[in-house]
């Protein structure tokens, strides 16, 4: 996916900016910077889905280390998005096991329902398809992520179902926030 | 021979919480441990087990524990691998789902043995519902005294924390868990120096799966020699089998190692055979990283013997005709399925995941895609058969993280097996376009 230069400002919520500290916690002196994955994940689900270099440079300062730090970690972990995405991101597992059992198939079904292709966004900005590795589902085949949850055992009418009820507001797609 | 010892009670109902879990025996292994042993008893238990790590290599986890180094006033870390990230596999996340308390009973004895004060569980991003899950079974445990400053009076102190990650696969190879742990980049480290000498924040560092580390927990409870007793030779106790692909029931199985091959795919106590009343056409026992194997050599070794579950019957025959237990990823393929397809597919796999750090796992990951997409796609040469078994040399043994061969290995052992195949695919493009596989037959001669 290709870097996005879009410039809107970024700002943690101060529920955020709690959550991080408390993250930060939870290593030693001096070795807070463990806490980026997580706090990353926070920065992107306060950002609409991804992370702008707005929201990569909010990272950075609460967490007292310097942008690249934050960029070199963003560029390099998949479930990070890097230029906008649609309001539910469709993850289907591409792999070996999810392939054999009809992958391939379930991913152009939804390709065709929604008109785009893999790493593409409807034009109402509601979905987006990405493909991904093997999310450790595979005897429940095939599968995709939406946001926090899983959703397995996938057939064309389960998709017809999903997609019918994200238009009509009925999923809920998790949070990455701590209980 | 069903004997079950992690999930034995996985199915009570409420067992998720810690008082239905302690209701049923729950954390005695850390009374005992904290109580009645010195960390060093602990480590010698687990030695007496036999017990070898469930999350791949299957190196004996009391001689892991026995090489940490104990400098004076340095911090030593305990960090479970809960990254699952291996095609195929999918146990851990069933244990951690199932019985969490488990799993953090085994973190705090194996801390104790280890003399951890703070250990962590990287688990993948992927999985943040049981990060949840996890971490409130931490809590609990923390509400009941069993985490924290002097536990159970003992004086002993640990704090434990669960530390999600981001998508990456590399990030369970153990030195770039610990850079991932460390917030950076997931680039695997040049060993030595190994993590027992200097491991997360350039301390001494254990890094152990999932399925080890409960495993810690009956082996404490009973003790080493009771849990040896389980299984055959030196492939000790229990193993969690995650199996998909073409088959009846897929699912996750504690096994006693030592099932028969046979009796693991066709009995309906766990797989219940090919779907569709299908044939099995070839098989992958332990993740998409070990040699797959054709239906011929995969419940019989080369020399005819009864293969069994087990690290060392499944080696047998090394890697002309054997394979590996791996991570117990079980994926079965039947009659219908493209070996060619699926071996391209995981070649992807392993480029898309490669850090890039080494040029031969980097650029040779790249071909191996590349040149398997076009084989598949009915553009290929017969000289690119050999040529795939020519960058899998090349990447195997000249890399700095295990990756490379997981590459590697897996074409080889594809072509090896299936060459007619990858020929076909070169000789009748047409044909294999529509998908029309079948049943490759079993050579006369052996090699
Ligand atoms: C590319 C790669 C990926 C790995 N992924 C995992 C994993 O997801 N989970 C795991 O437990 N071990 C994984 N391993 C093995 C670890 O490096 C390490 O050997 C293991 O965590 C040790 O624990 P054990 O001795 O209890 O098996 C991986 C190794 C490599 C090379
Ligand atoms: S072998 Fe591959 S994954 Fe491992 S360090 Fe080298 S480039 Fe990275
Ligand atoms: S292959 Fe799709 S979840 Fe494992």
């Amino acid at each position: 996916m290709t870097h996005s230069t879009d410039a809107t400002p970024f700002q943690f919520s101060e529920g955020a900016l709690a959550e991080i500290r408390t993250l930060m916690q939870k290593f030693p002196e001096g070795r807070h910077k463990s806490a980026i994955l997580r706090t990353l994940h926070l920065a992107q689900e306060e950002n609409n889905g991804w992370l702008s270099i707005a929201a990569m440079d909010q990272v950075a300062q609460a967490l007292s280390i310097t942008p690249i730090e934050v960029y070199e970690v963003a560029t390099f972990y998949s479930m990070y998005n890097l230029a906008p995405v649609g309001k539910y991101v469709l993850e289907f597992c591409h792999t070996g096991p999810c392939a054999i059992e009809g992958a391939e198939r379930i991913v152009a079904y939804a390709q065709q329902k929604l008109g785009i292709r893999t790493g593409e966004t409807t034009q109402d900005g509601m979905f987006t398809i990405k493909e991904v590795e093997c999310l450790g589902a595979c005897g429940y085949a095939p599968m995709m992520q939406v946001g926090e949850f899983y959703h397995e055992h996938l057939t064309e009418a389960k998709i017809d179902q999903f997609i019918d009820n994200c238009r009509a507001g009925n999923i809920n797609k998790g949070t990455w926030r701590m209980h | 021979m069903s004997r079950k010892v992690l999930l034995a009670n996985a199915h009570v109902e409420g067992i998720q919480s810690y008082e239905v879990y302690r209701k049923n025996g729950g954390y005695r292994s850390v009374e005992k441990a904290l109580k009645s042993m010195t960390p060093d008893e602990v480590v010698e238990e687990v030695k007496k087990s036999g017990l070898r790590g469930r999350g791949g290599a299957g190196f004996p986890t009391g001689m892991k524990w026995s090489f940490l180094a104990k400098p004076e006033g340095v911090p030593r870390y305990l960090l479970c691998n809960a990254d699952e990230s291996e095609p195929g596999t999918f146990k851990d996340r069933f244990l951690m789902e199932k019985i969490p308390h488990l799993l953090i009973e085994g973190m705090i004895t194996s801390s104790f043995a280890l003399g951890a004060n703070t250990s962590y569980i990287y688990i993948r991003g992927e999985y943040s519902w049981i990060v949840r899950i996890l971490e409130r079974a931490i809590a609990e445990a923390y509400a009941a005294g069993w985490l924290g400053k002097n536990i159970l009076g003992t004086g002993y102190n640990l704090d434990l924390y669960v530390s999600p990650g981001a998508g990456a696969y590399i990030c369970g190879e153990e030195t770039a868990l610990i850079e991932s742990l460390e917030g950076k980049r997931g680039n695997p480290r040049v060993k030595p120096p190994f993590p027992a000498v200097k491991g997360l924040w350039q301390s001494p560092t254990v890094v152990n799966n999932v399925e080890t580390i409960a495993a810690v927990v009956p082996i404490i409870n009973d003790g080493g020699e009771e849990y040896a007793k389980i299984g055959i030779g030196r492939s000790t106790g229990t193993k969690l089998i995650s199996a998909c692909g073409n088959i009846n029931k897929p699912g996750v199985y504690e096994i006693e190692l030592g099932v028969p091959v046979e009796e693991f795919l066709y009995s309906d106590q766990y797989c219940g055979g090919i779907k569709n009343g299908k044939k099995l056409k070839a098989l992958v026992a332990g993740g998409s990283s070990v040699p797959i194997l054709p239906h011929f050599l995969i419940t019989k070794t080369a020399a005819g013997e009864s293969r069994v579950m087990t690290y060392e019957s499944l080696a047998d025959g090394g890697f002309v005709s054997g394979t590996m237990l791996g991570s117990g990823g079980f994926i079965v393929y039947d009659e219908d399925q493209c070996i060619v397809r699926n071996t391209w597919n995981f070649s992807r796999f392993y480029h898309h995941e490669s850090c890039g750090q080494c040029s031969p796992c980097r650029e040779g990951t790249a071909w191996l895609e590349k040149v398997l997409w076009r084989l598949e796609n009915g553009q290929g040469k017969l000289s690119d058969i050999d040529m795939l078994v020519d960058i899998s040399k090349k990447i195997e043994g000249n890399t700095i993280c295990p990756l490379g061969d997981a590459a590697a290995w897996p074409v080889a052992a594809a072509v090896r097996h299936f060459r007619e195949e990858f020929e076909w695919h070169v000789n009748e493009p047409k044909a294999c376009m529509e998908r029309n596989y079948g049943l490759i037959t079993e050579p006369v001669a052996t090699v």
